[in-house]
């Protein structure tokens, strides 16, 4: 069993049994022979639902790119079958299968103005004059590109080419599009633009979005499901709010958002931590009773300055950070083990932060703390 | 001038009290002595001998050596000889069939060689494409000579064909080099691009990949178009009876009287491949 | 999603097909080219091998028999009296002016191209293009329109000639054509942009901070240049020699027109066997010991390269 089912929500896995699946990737790998061996996807298997944004994270070479170029046929797998809906593709050369891609360096055809660019596809297909002329009209309005049809694609701006590759490969109308970081090229401002023009397109157009990035902000608030992969496997597929607080191992919860990592003993449904304090938890799979490791994120714990009273742990500040918006508040807890909590700045003249060296009292919320896997 | 720290050797010569000697346009590590009157000789003595050429064409007098007026005798004479005008066509149309087979084989060829893994027999390819430019020209004249004329014998046949065949296969490496040069510079991502909006490999290659190595194929075919109508050698030894080229006929006028009418053609040919060169460099350096 | 994996295909079977085709399809493109170069270039070399191991024909061409004569005149030479075996003195000489002006060629373009691919490169990037563009032009002009070029110069009644009469310093004129001398000079104009070009490169690549860290160090511009340029220049200087030293050695044109009929280089000897000489077999001989030489300067050549780059 995959650890991905193993960790789907009861409410997701209704959603799975209603709706259809799109991309299918069945069991892929894909290893790259050269001087050396890289097994770029190590027995990959994930279903992609229709109409759904749906996002790849994972750190550089983690293999999403390569399982992105898998789907759209630019390269055959070494094993596992890649199916669309229920039919198989794997033969199916790139120009037949009905998935187009957003370059990661946009790929525009620099010999042809931003209209030809995006008629491109559709007069391979075939189309009669009159409509390719329409859907052009009508993407260059999707994309707010009306003005500069005629440009050539070397006289526009970054933000500008990317809205034409993706004005380009929606034009089609494919059932899947694939994105491969479209944004990493782009500023912070023009990135958080066109962060929600994707979301606004992808519900206009109703077509299956596959997006790539290594930003676990971007994929947390885009998405609607994630999968979390390193060296080529797939280790945790679920909504934003899933992968972030419950994900399933070290390595998810490390690459998305800060956490704290505390030793404790599971007996039961029920861990108690080494520093002190009981918590009632949901078990994963897989985990039996004794030493595990638990996750409490940063912002789901409180200090306050004193000693210990019930239900809290004892700890000592070691530093203080003010970041804006928050207060990160560094401690020891008495295991020797280092935690820090994030306070939300409340309004000066409000209740003090702890101070550096001082005694504190940690207060964990209920239902924070999460058991990993490993 | 600004402070340097490096002791020259005109500073160390001239102590900082007197007078120092102005180095105008400031310490250049650049400049290295007489290098630039070297050069400047060099350009000389490289133009030189082409320009008195040149000029010669336009004596009016029959010597050599005495300028007697300008003139534009000996390009009239050289028009009216029926010998240079058989010999001009012929060139023309050999380098012309040459240069495009040539240019579509290495065209073919580039495509195949280029922006890929190694495939089994890609060096050997490589190898062969290139060939031609690696043997001495005289060693393949022998080679060509010996092996057509027992096909000449053999068959009987003695048309342009042996002389188009010779001139394509020296030609392949020189238009192959400027379109490789071209598809390496290419992005390979825009012909993915076309496959993945539809279009079928024929169509990936006319409405992309074409377009966009345009410029290396032209330079190419006329890299390969200069290199034959240049060509000595490989046509002396080629040639059947009546088979002269221009650079053949040249090379055949002297041995007997040189007249200005030599260096007529000459000038000619220097100014076609001028414009070629022009050209060709225009297409090369253009890219964005 | 299936938890059994049903496979559509035996594991990497549709790599290995995608890459047969692939492979298929570049040497089907390659086809006309190799097609090409195999029947009028490559092919005939191939020829030629065998036809060095035959006996000459009495009217040129050959009868075939197998013989070892054509490798062996390249060398020595029957006695035509007693039938012994002595050395072929004619071609040793005309194999030592091959060499040795090839050489001195080689060393002449060195001198002059070096500091000329060296004043090209460190002038300003606009004028750069357009000295550039001057080397370039006489190694894309022709060859023979060249040779006649210089032929004009230093015939009796040439430029050189009718100048140094005019000044006065000689009486009579000099007899530069058809002698050594007249091949070297030729030469040396002739394939001079073959070494300018490479070096040029070099130059262009070089990393001028480099040279001021050396000047900073104390160094003369003497100094700079023997320490510190000429050794990151060398792959340039390595590969113009070669590019200049192996026409050289194959010169047909040059050596015919400037050198007469008595003059010959390696490449006039070999013609004269397929003319007056109607040995064919020794011409082929000839030929593909030509060729060898030409192959050992290019591995030599390939070698140092290689290895410069495995250095650096
Ligand atoms: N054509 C190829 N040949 C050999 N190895 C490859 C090839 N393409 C990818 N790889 C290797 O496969 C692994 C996965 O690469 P991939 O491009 O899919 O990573 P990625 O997750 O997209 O990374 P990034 O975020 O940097 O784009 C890497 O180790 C890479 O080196
Ligand atoms: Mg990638």
């Amino acid at each position: 069993m995959t650890s991905q089912t193993a960790h789907a929500e009861p409410a997701e896995a209704a959603i799975a049994d209603t709706t259809a699946i799109a991309v299918d990737v069945d069991r892929v790998s894909k290893i790259f022979r050269g001087e050396t061996e890289v097994r770029a996807l190590d027995d990959v298997s994930v279903g992609i639902r229709k109409n759904e944004f749906f996002t790849l994270l994972g750190p550089s070479g983690c293999g999403k790119t390569t399982l992105l170029r898998l789907i759209a046929g630019f390269e055959p797998p070494t094993m596992g079958a890649i199916r669309l809906g229920t039919r198989d593709i794997s033969r199916l050369p790139p120009n037949q299968r009905p998935i187009n891609t957003v370059f990661q360096n946009y790929a525009l055809f620099p010999h042809m103005s931003v209209a030809q660019n995006i008629a491109f596809g559709l007069e391979m297909l075939g189309k009669p004059k009159a409509e390719v002329q329409r859907t052009v009209d009508e993407m260059l309005r999707l994309v707010r590109m009306e003005e500069l049809k005629n440009r050539r694609t070397s006289e526009i701006s970054g933000g500008q080419q990317q809205r034409v590759a993706l004005a380009r490969a929606l034009a089609p109308h494919p059932e899947v599009l694939l994105l491969d970081e479209p944004l990493s090229a782009l500023d912070l401002k023009l990135r958080k633009d066109m962060q929600i023009e994707l979301k606004r397109l992808q519900h206009e157009t109703g077509i299956t979005f596959i997006f790539v990035t290594h930003d676990q902000e971007e994929a947390l608030t885009m998405s609607d499901r994630v999968a979390v992969m390193s060296a080529g496997k797939i280790l945790q597929v679920g909504r934003p709010r899933d992968i972030y607080e419950r994900p399933a191992e070290r390595f998810v919860a490390n690459f998305i958002g800060e956490s704290n990592f505390l030793d404790a003993t599971l007996s039961g449904g029920t861990v108690e931590l080494a520093a002190g304090g009981r918590f009632d938890v949901r078990v994963p799979e897989g985990v039996r009773d004794g030493a595990v490791s638990v996750l409490v994120r940063p912002e789901h714990a409180s200090v306050r300055s004193g000693e210990a009273a019930e239900g809290e742990t004892g700890a000592t500040v070691e530093n203080v950070v003010y970041s804006g918006e928050a207060t990160v508040v560094h401690l020891r807890l008495a295991t020797g083990e280092a935690m820090k909590i994030r306070l939300a700045n409340a309004p000066q003249g409000g209740e003090a932060p702890p101070q550096t060296g001082g005694a504190a009292a940690i207060r964990i919320a209920p239902g924070a703390v999460t058991v990993l896997k490993d | 001038m600004a402070e340097t720290t490096t002791p020259t050797p005109t500073e160390t010569a001239a102590p900082a009290l007197t007078a120092p000697r102005r180095e105008p346009r400031g310490y250049s590590v650049r400049s290295l002595p007489g290098f630039a009157v070297i050069a400047i000789f060099t350009f000389f003595a490289l133009y030189a001998p082409i320009l008195i050429l040149v000029t010669y064409s336009f004596n009016a007098g029959t010597s050599l050596a005495i300028w007697e007026g300008f003139s534009l005798r000996w390009y009239y004479q050289a028009a009216a000889n029926e010998a240079v005008q058989d010999a001009a066509i012929r060139s023309l149309y050999l380098a012309f069939c040459a240069a495009t087979i040539a240019t579509v084989a290495a065209t073919m060829a580039a495509l195949a060689t280029t922006r890929t893994r190694r495939f089994p027999g890609k060096t050997m390819i490589y190898a062969l494409i290139n060939q031609p430019l690696m043997i001495p020209e005289i060693v393949t004249a022998v080679a060509l000579l010996i092996v057509f004329a027992a096909i000449k014998v053999w068959t009987g046949h003695t048309s342009m064909i042996y002389l188009i065949a010779a001139h394509t296969a020296f030609c392949v490496p020189f238009a192959y080099l400027p379109i490789r040069a071209r598809l390496e510079t290419m992005d390979n991502t825009l012909e993915t691009a076309a496959q993945d909006l539809y279009a079928s490999r024929w169509l990936t290659f006319r409405r992309v990949t074409l377009p966009l190595m345009w410029p290396g194929i032209v330079a190419g075919l006329m890299l390969a178009f200069v290199i034959s109508l240049d060509d000595v050698v490989i046509t002396e030894f080629v040639k059947s009876a009546g088979q002269e080229t221009i650079p053949t006929y040249m090379l055949g006028q002297l041995r007997r009287v040189v007249t200005p009418e030599v260096n007529a053609i000459s000038t000619v040919i220097l100014m076609a491949g001028v414009i070629l060169v022009a050209l060709f460099f225009r297409l090369t350096s253009r890219r964005r | 999603m299936s938890a059994q994996a049903e496979t559509p295909f035996p594991p990497g079977a549709l790599e290995r097909e995608a890459e047969t085709a692939d492979t298929r399809r570049r040497w089907l493109l390659s086809l006309p080219a190799i097609a090409i170069i195999v029947c009028a270039a490559a092919g005939p070399l191939l020829v030629m091998v065998i036809y060095s191991f035959l006996t000459p024909g009495d009217y040129g061409n050959v009868k075939w028999e197998f013989s070892l004569e054509g490798w062996m005149n390249t060398i020595v030479q029957r006695d035509i009296f007693d039938d012994t075996l002595i050395w072929a003195d004619a071609h040793l000489s005309i194999f030592w002016r091959s060499f040795s002006l090839s050489l001195i060629t080689t060393i002449l373009t060195l001198i002059i191209g070096v500091p000329t691919a060296w004043f090209v490169a460190t002038q300003p990037p606009g004028r750069r293009e357009f000295w550039l563009f001057l080397v370039t032009v006489p190694f894309w002009t022709n060859l023979l329109v060249r040779t006649i070029a210089i032929q004009e110069l230093i015939r009796s009644e040439g430029v050189i000639n009718l100048v140094l009469l005019k000044i006065g310093i000689i009486d009579e004129p000099l007899q530069m054509m058809f002698t050594d001398f007249a091949i070297g000079f030729g030469m040396t104009y002739v394939y001079l942009p073959l070494m300018v070009l490479p070096v040029y490169a070099a130059v262009d690549k070089l990393d001028f901070r480099l040279v001021e860290a050396a000047h900073d160090l104390y160094a003369s511009r003497w100094t700079a240049f023997r320490r510190v340029i000429l050794p990151l220049i060398k792959p340039g200087i390595i590969a113009g020699s070669i590019l200049v030293f192996v026409p050289c050695l194959g010169a047909y044109v040059t050596p015919r027109v400037l050198g007469g009929g008595k003059n010959l280089m390696f490449g006039n000897l070999i013609e004269l066997q397929f003319g007056a000489g109607r040995n064919w077999p020794l011409g082929a001989a000839l030929s593909l010991m030509l060729m060898a030489a030409v192959m050992v300067a290019l591995i030599f050549y390939v070698r140092i390269t290689s290895r410069e780059k495995a250095d650096g």
